[in-house]
């Protein structure tokens, strides 16, 4: 049916028209009683849906969909406790700004209030960690109100929204009319960025000895890396990025610094930290990335490109703040600027890089380190979607895979959610067939979604994950290590499972690398199965993620044994160092 | 510091909630709320007294106009305002303090609108000088109970928010 024209159709199939309305093509989901109804009219539908074994995985599932395509994911689950277990992918979602719209069933509409069975205030639940969210009273009301979560998710600064279908809601009679536009006075996001500002902005850059250009999430979710890169050369300003901002500019062009913050680089914080101007793009200056406050970037004027204008002066102070879209906000501000010598200062940059490589060493010849693993894949695997899970893998691979382009890297930033990334790479396959996905899991993070080989299997999603298996949550261990005497308190895993045998169980191929020259073979051959699989790499078990910049310290202030002892901001003796961030750590 | 936020939501359910907790998610403390619904039935206007430097409240308002249910926030703290609040303050009386309470009331021009053996119910509307005033002279008779609707204010002249 097109748009205009109405028609007699249930609640639930009048929410499938919307999805089609919408440009859905697959769902994420899990049924329940009280979303039956919805189910029952799927049943008919063209719609694809991939059921998960977990809601949880649902959420990731739409997450990674929509990181991979930039189209919104969408995952649907049943009353109560299936809402509640969305609750963490819905969460994951907002911390790091991507567009998924959530559905739910709910109890009947006179139900509600009453501690019926299988109800929970989902909306009063989410109310925190979504854009906005609606608990549907009137099926009349449906199809507008799915028409303004697809727009609210998909348009400003991106996010969740949850729609809440009470069963009876479902099931009510409508005339079906798709509306085609959305009358929301209270939402009207800023795109084009002001002009004036823009004009100030191109001043100062040419006033600017030593800018950086610090990238964030936004610069790939606006789509905007190829505008980046061109002020980026335009300038000959080195670029850095957070860790959502990885793949806005290419790992190896030779602008780029790296990740800075609490794991970036070495020459990343050094630039940062010396630079007299940084540009923000759709990046929002978070803990992890500025270290301590007071002495972050002290002789940094800023310039910040953000869509969401409460980011503004949220953590730094901002000099010239322009609220919009980064891409239009780029492509504007790349006809005003010229090029500017920053010769003296690349040269810097250049030395600092030379100086203190990403680097670690090989502890034995048999080992096999994480790092070497994380190259081995960068190197078979070029145009892969890399996906992770959260820990010290997460890391390395951050800091180790060589990225191409945009969309290819995607890990939960903001939330940090051990068993995102499993489902997450299921969601991103769904949405990118076309592309090899390699989820890099670490032995603690895998297991906590481990279910979903069952819905990779049983869909033919053939996600191949390479556990880094350390036989520790390592990166807790890491700070166990480093802060608190290596007490080694409940970090312990190893032998939990034959991670071969779990995959194998479930119907995936199953490989394990034990040795480095393993390694290699073992990834090309669960890539070239064309099956689910899992890699099983048994790696250094007490391996670190460096550098590593101690929370609450100075982004300056680091930690690298790794590196060289002459560091212009010395290297602090690590025991040194450990006795006063305890003390840190305890006051904060 | 002192701020007197005048905050056009849409009149529906679940948005004083909203409001309310995006203040204690984010630590914000409001000194007062009073909400109803505006001339325009579907709008209703939230008058929020919150205290802060300027950077909070910059982000407090940048926060509200976040929520898709807002359709507006105004700092009216600065603009000559007509401000309003109304209080219910039940104090202890008796043949002996009576007549010196109904004196009170009236150099305020307050209203007595309950008379019971023991007791009057004053209403007194005015800024929040003039109640804190009142109760303060009501407080030597014994104040059994007292509800406040925390502020409302309009700008003065011609101007809306
Ligand atoms: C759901 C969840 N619970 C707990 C944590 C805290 N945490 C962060 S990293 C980590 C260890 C992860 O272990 P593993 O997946 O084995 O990765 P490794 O660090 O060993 O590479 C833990 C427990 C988290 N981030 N998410
Ligand atoms: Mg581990």
């Amino acid at each position: 049916m097109t748009t205009g024209s109405t028609e007699k159709v249930n609640g639930a199939r009048a929410l499938i028209k919307c999805l089609e309305e919408e440009g859905v093509d697959t769902i994420f989901g899990y049924p329940g009683g009280q979303i039956i109804p919805f189910y029952n009219e799927l049943y008919d539908s063209n719609l694809r849906h991939i059921l998960v074994r977990h809601e949880q995985a649902a959420a990731h599932a739409a997450d990674g969909y929509a990181r991979a395509t930039g189209k919104t994911g969408v995952c649907v689950s049943t009353s109560g406790p299936g809402a509640t277990n969305l609750v963490t992918g819905i969460a994951t979602a907002y911390m790091d700004s991507v567009p998924i719209v959530a559905l739910t069933g709910q109890v009947p509409t006179f139900l509600i209030g009453n501690d019926a069975f299988q109800e929970a205030d989902i909306t009063g639940i989410t109310q925190p960690i979504t854009k906005h969210n609606y608990l549907v009273q009137d099926a009349n009301e449906l199809p507008r109100i799915v028409k303004e979560a697809f727009h609210i998710a998909s348009t400003g600064r991106p996010g969740p929204v949850l729609i809440d279908l009470p069963k009876d809601v479902q099931n009510a009679e409508i005339d079906f009319y798709y509306p085609d536009k959305v009358e929301l006075r209270g939402y009207k996001p800023t795109y084009k960025g002001n002009t004036q500002q823009i004009k100030r902005a191109a001043e100062e850059i040419a006033n600017s000895c030593m800018p950086i250009i610090y990238a964030g999430g936004g610069v790939i979710s606006s789509n905007a890396s190829a505008e980046l890169v061109e002020l980026a050369e335009t300038i000959s300003a080195p670029v850095t990025t957070t860790l959502l901002g990885i793949g806005s500019i290419p790992t190896e062009h030779p602008l780029y610094v790296g990740m800075l913050g609490m794991h970036g680089s070495k020459y990343a914080n050094y630039a940062v930290q010396e630079s007299d101007l940084i540009i923000a793009v759709g990046a929002r200056f978070d803990d992890r990335v500025t270290g301590k406050l007071e002495s972050f970037a002290p002789n940094a004027r800023v310039i910040h490109i953000d869509v969401d204008p409460a980011e503004i002066s949220k953590n730094v102070k901002v000099h010239i703040p322009i609220v919009g879209d980064a891409k239009q906000i780029l492509k504007s501000l790349n006809k005003y600027i010229r090029c500017c010598n920053s010769g003296a200062w690349l040269e810097k940059i250049d030395h600092w890089k030379k100086e203190y490589p990403l680097s670690y060493s090989q502890v034995s010849p048999d080992v096999i380190m994480p790092q070497f693993v994380i190259e081995q894949i960068s190197e078979a695997c070029r145009d892969a979607i890399i996906v992770t899970e959260v820990g010290q893998h997460q890391m390395w691979a951050a800091q180790f895979f060589k990225y191409k382009k945009p969309r290819t890297f995607i890990t939960s930033g903001g939330l940090g959610t051990m068993g995102y990334g499993f489902p997450a790479a299921i969601g991103a396959k769904v949405g990118r067939p076309d592309k090899t996905v390699i989820n890099i899991a670490g032995d603690g993070s895998f297991q906590m979604n481990s279910q979903e080989l069952a819905t990779a299997v049983q869909n033919d999603i053939p996600v191949v994950s390479v556990i880094l298996n350390n036989g520790y949550l390592g990166m807790v261990r890491q700070w166990q290590e480093l802060f608190y005497d290596r007490r080694y308190s409940h970090t312990f895993i190893k032998g939990s499972v034959d991670f071969v045998k779990l995959a194998e169980a479930y119907g995936a191929l199953g490989l394990r690398a034990e040795k480095p020259s393993e390694v290699r073979p073992a990834i090309e051959e669960a890539v070239n199965s064309g099956r689910p699989a899992v890699v099983e790499v048994i790696v250094e078990c007490e391996a670190n993620v460096y550098p590593m910049v101690p929370a609450g310290a100075a982004i300056n202030e680091i930690l690298d044994p790794e590196g060289h002892a002459d560091t212009p901001c010395a290297m602090p003796d690590l025991r040194a160092a450990t006795a006063d961030r305890v003390l840190d750590l305890e006051e904060h | 510091m002192k701020h007197t936020l005048a905050v056009l939501v849409e009149n529906k359910s679940g948005v004083l909630s909203r409001v309310s907790a995006l203040f204690s998610r984010r630590g914000y403390n409001i000194d007062s709320l009073a909400v109803g619904v505006t001339e325009d039935p579907e709008i209703s206007r939230m008058t929020i007294v919150v205290h802060g430097d300027d950077h909070v409240l910059e982000q407090v308002t940048k926060q509200l106009n976040k929520l898709v249910d807002v359709i507006k926030v105004s700092d009216i703290g600065g603009d000559e305002t007509v401000e309003r609040e109304l209080a219910l303050i039940k104090v202890a009386a008796d043949a002996s303090t009576r007549s010196e309470i109904i004196q009170i009331v009236d150099i305020f021009r307050a209203r007595i609108v309950d008379v019971a053996p023991k007791s009057m119910t004053v209403e007194v509307t005015g800024d929040e000088a003039k109640i804190e005033a009142i109760e303060k002279l009501l407080r030597q008779f014994g104040i059994k109970e007292m509800a406040r609707t925390g502020k409302i204010a309009l700008v003065r002249g011609p101007k809306k928010v």
